[in-house]
């Protein structure tokens, strides 16, 4: 089976974000893969280690996501691929990550793909459906199990809450909720070995892509932090003094009851 | 200049949900003046049509068929595009909802156009609105507008659009038939895991538990105080983790995404992916043991103390007072 997964190197969301100049300090920031992509990650090594074939993991970035495609070697994937854009592409949106993608996985015959249902930085959740439909594949989004017998494909996936039990065939792409798998950690050996396995740099000029074709369809005028909420009330006193206090700061003050 | 936009009008369990009329509104804005028209996919749907108009729309299509019974993108999307081919839209709104989220990449996609997700908030109006939304787990926020003259495509987040004012109104429904085909995804099964009544997603009070509450048991105190305010009940990863509640209450960047007027959490630390689901709460009151928990940065009110001594007391403080 041949398979892929879109991975993205996210800015790690715990951590403390600081914006200057309208953009988000990248500085010193610590990069993770996206978590969603990483239970993609593990569905494919486990997908291929059932069925057989190949894991290859494609990201889009700059050489940063070099490391982020070595983590996911080490977890076990085959092959890595970094696009990289640095060169070219000045501003991109989810309609110029699915671009570059879908071009670069058209005539690879890939049977399964697999994508983090969000990133956990761009939010958006369009990249997965937009390959998709560029390759006009089926595609399913947020699953929480998958099985493939035969031409089958059976999937479980979260809509608001509510598990949904679907069959569908190949080829096709699928985007990862939480509670698909436990992602494993990279073994040491696994460590060694990544350092070996082929990761290929590409750049726009190897998948015949004019910079135009993947100008971004939306701008981002600005980036902000949230206005600093006042600092909240913490109550003081006897517990049952602060609920009445409470019930009535929230009638009174808050007036939301 | 004004815009025709089109409008995805949603239901659940055999009613409208709100955030179609607020995706109405939102409409409104991006059109500056011109025509809202919604659409309602399904098996049978036009007796939506009309409330559709009361909230603001200005004509309704539906396009109804067998295999629009559930929802799947190639049925959805083969629909909704015969749609977008007959009205030739300069713009569309989407709620951001399971449907919305998967749906509209695609027909972003077929468009060719920018697609600007989980808006919070527009400002301005018509060619020159401009849209928010929250980036990087909810920790900041971007403005966003469409860099060329394409389809205008925005989904909006529940609950944080206010809707219209119902009025009688009259309006065209129609309906446009399609012949929807080779659907690759057959649905087998829904499990029906999250509760009747109060959506999550739409509910005005939310008292959401956590670790803290400590068992199944330990939710009941906050569904009595959920049922007298009449609101919801939700989770935290870690409650539903423990098995104290179904994974269908969660909370959350991986559970429902919330904006309720009162958010209380109880036995909930904080932890970013859970503020990714609740931050932008209008009011949020947080009950912790713990006087250094996370939760407490964000909330408006706290009170450090037992949850098992607090929820019972606000409860019956509450019935004193409403
Ligand atoms: C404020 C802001 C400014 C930005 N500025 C720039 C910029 O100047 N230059 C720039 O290059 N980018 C920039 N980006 C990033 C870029 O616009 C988006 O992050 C990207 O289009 C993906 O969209 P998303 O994050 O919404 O991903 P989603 O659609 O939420 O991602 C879903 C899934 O798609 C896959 N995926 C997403 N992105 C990639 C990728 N890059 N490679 C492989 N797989 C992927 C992953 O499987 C991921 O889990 C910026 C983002 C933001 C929020
Ligand atoms: C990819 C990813 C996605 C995730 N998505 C989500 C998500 O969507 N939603 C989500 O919630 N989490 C999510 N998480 C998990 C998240 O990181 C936290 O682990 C989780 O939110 C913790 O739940 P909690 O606050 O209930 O538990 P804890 O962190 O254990 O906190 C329990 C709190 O209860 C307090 N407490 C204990 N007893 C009492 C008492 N009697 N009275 C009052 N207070 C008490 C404690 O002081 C503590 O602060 C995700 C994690 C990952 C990696």
């Amino acid at each position: 089976m041949n398979i892929y997964v879109l991975v993205k190197r996210t800015f790690d969301t715990e951590e403390k974000l600081v914006v200057s100049g309208g953009q988000i300090q990248e500085d010193g920031a610590e990069f993770i893969i996206n978590p969603y992509d990483e239970y993609a990650i593990e569905e494919a090594i486990t997908v291929r280690d059932a069925h057989g074939g190949e894991v290859t993991v494609v990201t889009i970035g700059d050489e940063e996501a070099e490391k982020q495609l070595r983590t996911a070697l080490a977890m076990g994937a085959d092959k890595a691929v970094l696009i990289n854009t640095e060169d070219d592409v000045e501003e991109m949106d989810q309609f110029t990550a699915a671009y570059i993608l879908a071009e670069y996985l058209k005539d690879k015959e890939a049977d399964l793909i697999l994508a983090g249902n969000v990133a956990i930085d761009g939010g958006s959740g369009q990249v997965g459906p937009r390959v998709a439909d560029l390759l006009d594949i089926n595609y399913v989004t947020t699953i929480t199990s998958l099985e493939i017998e035969g031409e089958t494909v059976k999937i479980v996936r979260d809509i608001e809450g509510d598990a949904e039990e679907l069959e569908t065939s190949l080829p096709l792409l699928v985007t990862a909720q939480q509670g698909l798998n436990e992602p494993r950690y990279p073994s040491l050996p696994g460590i060694m070995k990544a350092k070996k396995k082929p990761l290929e740099e590409l750049e726009l000029d190897d998948l015949d892509i004019d910079e135009e074709d993947v100008e971004a369809k939306t701008e981002t005028i600005e980036v902000y932090l949230p206005p600093k909420k006042q600092a909240g009330r913490i109550l003081e006193g006897e517990i049952p003094s602060q609920v009445s206090e409470l019930v009535s700061l929230l009638r009174s003050e808050a007036k939301v009851i | 200049m004004s815009k025709k936009v089109l409008v995805l009008g949603e239901t659940r369990e055999g009613a409208l949900r709100n955030v179609s009329f607020e995706a109405i509104a939102a409409a409104k804005k991006v059109s500056g003046g011109g025509e809202v028209v919604a659409v309602l996919l399904g098996e049978a749907v036009s007796e939506f049509g009309n409330e559709l108009v009361a909230y603001g729309a200005d004509r309704v299509i539906t396009v109804e068929h067998p295999h629009l019974k559930s929802y799947t993108s190639d049925g959805y999307g083969q629909a909704f595009m015969a749609v977008v081919d007959q009205e030739q839209p300069e713009a569309i709104v989407f709620g951001h909802t399971a449907v919305g989220k998967d749906l509209s990449p695609k027909i972003a996609s077929k468009l060719q156009t920018g697609l600007i997700s989980d808006v919070t908030d527009i400002e301005g109006e018509g060619a020159d609105a401009v849209f928010i939304r929250p980036i990087y787990s909810g920790k900041a926020f971007e403005k966003v507008k469409l860099k060329e003259n394409g389809v205008v495509f925005i989904t909006v987040r529940p609950n944080n659009i206010a809707p219209l004012e119902r009025e009688e109104r009259s309006g065209d429904v129609s309906s446009l038939s399609v012949d929807i085909t080779n659907l690759r995804t057959i649905i087998k099964n829904v499990v029906r895991k999250s509760a009747e009544g109060v959506d999550l997603s739409e509910a005005k009070v939310i008292i959401a538990g956590g670790r803290g509450v400590k068992s199944k048991d330990g939710f009941e105190p906050l569904q009595e105080l959920a049922d007298l305010l009449g609101g919801a009940v939700g989770a935290s990863r870690g409650a539903c983790d423990a098995d104290y509640c179904d994974y269908s209450l969660q909370i959350g960047q991986t559970g429902k995404v919330v904006t309720p007027d009162l958010y209380i959490a109880a036995g909930i630390s904080g932890a970013i992916q859970h503020m990714a689901g609740m931050s932008n709460s209008k009011v949020i009151v947080a009950i912790n043991k713990d006087p250094e928990a996370n939760i407490f940065k964000v909330a408006d009110y706290g009170i450090v103390g037992d949850l098992f001594d607090v929820i019972p007391l606000l409860t019956e403080e509450f019935k004193k007072v409403m």
